[in-house]
């Protein structure tokens, strides 16, 4: 077991390595995010369309588990909305008095309904890949937001001498370039109700947006306690510098 | 100042204070060891490290205990109680944040106390079982970090468990029993993530026992000083308190400044991405990388062909440190009066770096050669090299005493002004 666990990690970095040598996956292009900097807030009408597109397209196979529907108040929904947002899905739950489980429209404290009951139906139903939970994505990947918006707007023609597999597209951003989603975002795909324009860049930018908020919803609430910790840090520091300087005066 | 006879406090009157006192001498022994307690006056702000890592010690304690209060300890239920600290729990992510970062800092403050003692030679008699301790006080820091990046259960902390477990199969014969024991099974599962946690909770009290004999093995001797050289009367030597307390204070704001800059601003900085994907035994990451404060180890560990010498040799880098004070022949403490063992010095701190920078790429081709230069370089430097400067080296002049004026070519020792009251 412990060999085999050996070998399985050493041809893992192997495969990865020589794979990563055979298609280089293209640096993510830094984007400008409203959220980046020390002042960053999320933009609240980016966030809500990105939630539209959450909704309306990515949710069809990826679930976003780590959010409830109330959270969706942080980001300018009013909790009428919400309850309403809520109640557009179905969840289960109980057993009740007579032990049944039952169905019940979901609530504003439940978490975002999954579009598969299990991993094992989502690789079903989407040619056995797995469709990753978007919860953590801009954090669990490296240079996360970027990384996720250079992804969705990656898409295009394979380069004549990439051969793709079976049900594969190719994306110049995902490591190795064959990535089992095929292109998600096509212009115009949702329709915005602000008047905003649907390009795919647009539509990306959203939600990226809308997923940076959900991997990070502490986000502004850390950084606006961050500046006032050190301001607070800077002004005792230099006040024990002084103090320092007058205890020592007389000690060389 | 300079007095070390200093009248008592006044709250020492107080009859109370007296009464318990006299039966538990508590506040004589904090007056003594923490007030009155005789100090070289010439420390620099390398000193500062010691203090500013017992202080990270009780930083990651206090967060850390109240994290457990939140934290699920099963493979199921881990990933998901380690999120709900950082969404649901109030000031959960800012507890969380000081905890995984002040791990970090706890180790930058370590390992700029480690290499202020190898410049100054502070593991030099009469304070090497004080080095030694401080040497079990890493061993055990090392095991506990190792230990809580395995707690949230996300794919590094699986991944980094595995092969970190699996290194003690390199022994023979006794290699795959032991595995087997460390994990409490077959595979890294539930048990081994319990029994973790148990051992997350419990190391960092023994650190603090071990803190506790470094800091008696400390005031035995009382601290040594960038000269090198032994304190010779009252005129060198200052109370701790206050001229120490404010110094350590200082520092302090200084290192929470840059503390708090990660915490509320970079707080991924240091971390692994892999580690926020849940944990899956059926998809290995594609480059398993420990922390960044065990890099280092883990490119000697793979710089050698061989899995059990990697191992021991891995292990025999720290270990190494133990007869430190014996393979360093010469009997100068400071690099300051050592001008070749300055150059040998900021060579090993150089090396140090290089393979941390080694370890954190795959095991191929330059990054593999370096690494092997590197990692002979390490065991160089103890075993030939610091042997051998004891005997060749011409150490500069040694000043008299601390508070004199340093001989001319003396370096950097801020010129002593004539005393008021010695």
């Amino acid at each position: 077991m412990r060999k085999l666990v050996f070998a399985l990690v050493a041809s893992a970095t192997l495969v990865a390595s020589t794979a990563a040598f055979a298609a280089e996956a293209a640096a993510p292009p830094s984007q400008s995010w409203s959220f980046s900097g020390v002042f960053g807030t999320f933009d609240r009408a980016a966030a809500q369309r990105g939630y539209q597109v959450y909704k309306e397209v990515c949710s069809a196979c990826h679930s976003l588990s780590q959010i409830r529907f109330r959270n969706l108040q942080d980001l300018g929904f009013s909790e009428d909305e919400v309850k309403a947002l809520a109640a557009g899905y179905e969840v289960t739950d109980g057993p009740n008095d007579e032990g049944q489980m039952f169905q019940r429209p979901a609530k504003p404290a439940d978490r975002f309904v999954a579009p598969f009951p299990n991993e094992k139906a989502a690789r079903a139903a989407n040619n056995s890949a797995y469709p990753p939970d978007l919860s953590l994505m801009t954090k669990a990947r490296k240079d996360g937001a970027n990384y996720v918006y250079a992804l969705l707007t990656g898409y295009g023609e394979p380069p004549a001498a990439a051969k793709l597999m079976e049900g594969m597209n190719y994306n110049k951003f995902f490591p190795g370039n064959q990535i089992a989603m095929g292109q998600p975002l096509n212009p115009e795909q949702v329709a915005y109700t602000d008047g905003t324009k649907a390009t795919v860049e647009q539509m990306s930018h959203d939600v990226v947006t809308f997923l940076a908020w959900s991997a990070e919803p502490e986000l502004e609430a850390r950084k606006r306690l961050g500046v006032k910790v050190l301001l607070f840090l800077l002004v005792l520091t230099a006040l024990l510098y002084a103090v320092k300087r007058k205890v020592w005066r007389n000690a060389h | 100042m300079a007095n070390t006879s200093a009248p008592k406090p006044a709250f020492m009157n107080n009859p109370m204070v007296k009464w318990i006192d006299y039966r538990l001498p508590i506040f004589t022994f904090m007056h003594h060891e923490l007030h009155e307690y005789p100090t070289p006056k010439n420390l620099n702000y390398w000193w500062n490290f010691g203090s500013l890592a017992g202080i990270m010690l009780v930083v990651m304690i206090v967060s850390g205990i109240v994290l457990a209060m939140h934290y699920t300890p099963h493979v199921d239920f881990a990933f998901n109680s380690v999120e709900r600290i950082m969404r649901d729990v109030n000031s959960g992510w800012l507890i969380r944040y000081i905890h995984m970062n002040g791990g970090s800092m706890f180790f930058i403050a370590v390992y700029i106390h480690i290499f202020r003692g190898l410049y100054y030679g502070s593991y030099k008699a009469p304070r090497e079982v004080l080095w030694w301790l401080g040497i079990i006080i890493l061993l055990l820091m090392m095991a506990t970090a190792f230990l809580g990046y395995v707690l949230p259960w996300g794919q590094m902390s699986y991944w980094g468990a595995t092969v970190i477990t699996n290194l003690f199969s390199a022994f023979p014969l006794i290699g795959d029993p032991i595995v087997t024991w460390l994990w409490g099974g077959f595979s890294v599962d539930n048990p081994t993530l319990n029994r973790f946690f148990s051992l997350h909770y419990l190391l960092p009290f023994v650190i603090v026992g071990v803190v506790v004999l470094h800091l008696v093995a400390l005031h035995t001797h009382g601290s040594g000083n960038p000269v090198g050289i032994d304190t010779k009367g009252p005129q060198d030597k200052i109370p701790f308190h206050p001229y120490y307390t404010v110094k350590d204070l200082f520092g302090l704001g200084v290192f929470f400044l840059v503390f708090a800059a990660i915490v509320f601003f970079a707080p991924n900085m240091l971390g692994e991405p892999d580690n926020y994907i849940p944990a899956n035994p059926l998809q290995t990451p594609p480059h398993i990388v420990p922390e960044w404060y065990l890099l280092p180890f883990y490119a000697i560990l793979r710089s050698i062909p061989s899995k059990l010498i990697g191992v021991l040799a891995m292990f025999g880098s720290i270990f190494i440190l133990f007869i430190l004070p014996w393979l360093d022949t010469s009997r100068v403490r400071s690099a300051r009066f050592r001008p070749i063992y300055r150059i040998f010095f900021w060579l090993f701190l150089i090396d140090c770096v290089v393979l941390g920078w080694i370890g954190a790429n795959p095991p191929e081709g330059y990054f593999l050669l370096i690494g092997r230069l590197a990692t002979a370089w390490y065991f160089l430097h103890f075993l030939i090299i610091l042997p051998l400067l004891g005997w060749f080296e011409r150490p500069l002049p040694l000043p008299t005493s601390i508070s004199e004026p340093v001989l001319k070519g003396g370096g950097s020792v801020a010129a002593a002004k004539p005393m008021e009251k010695a």
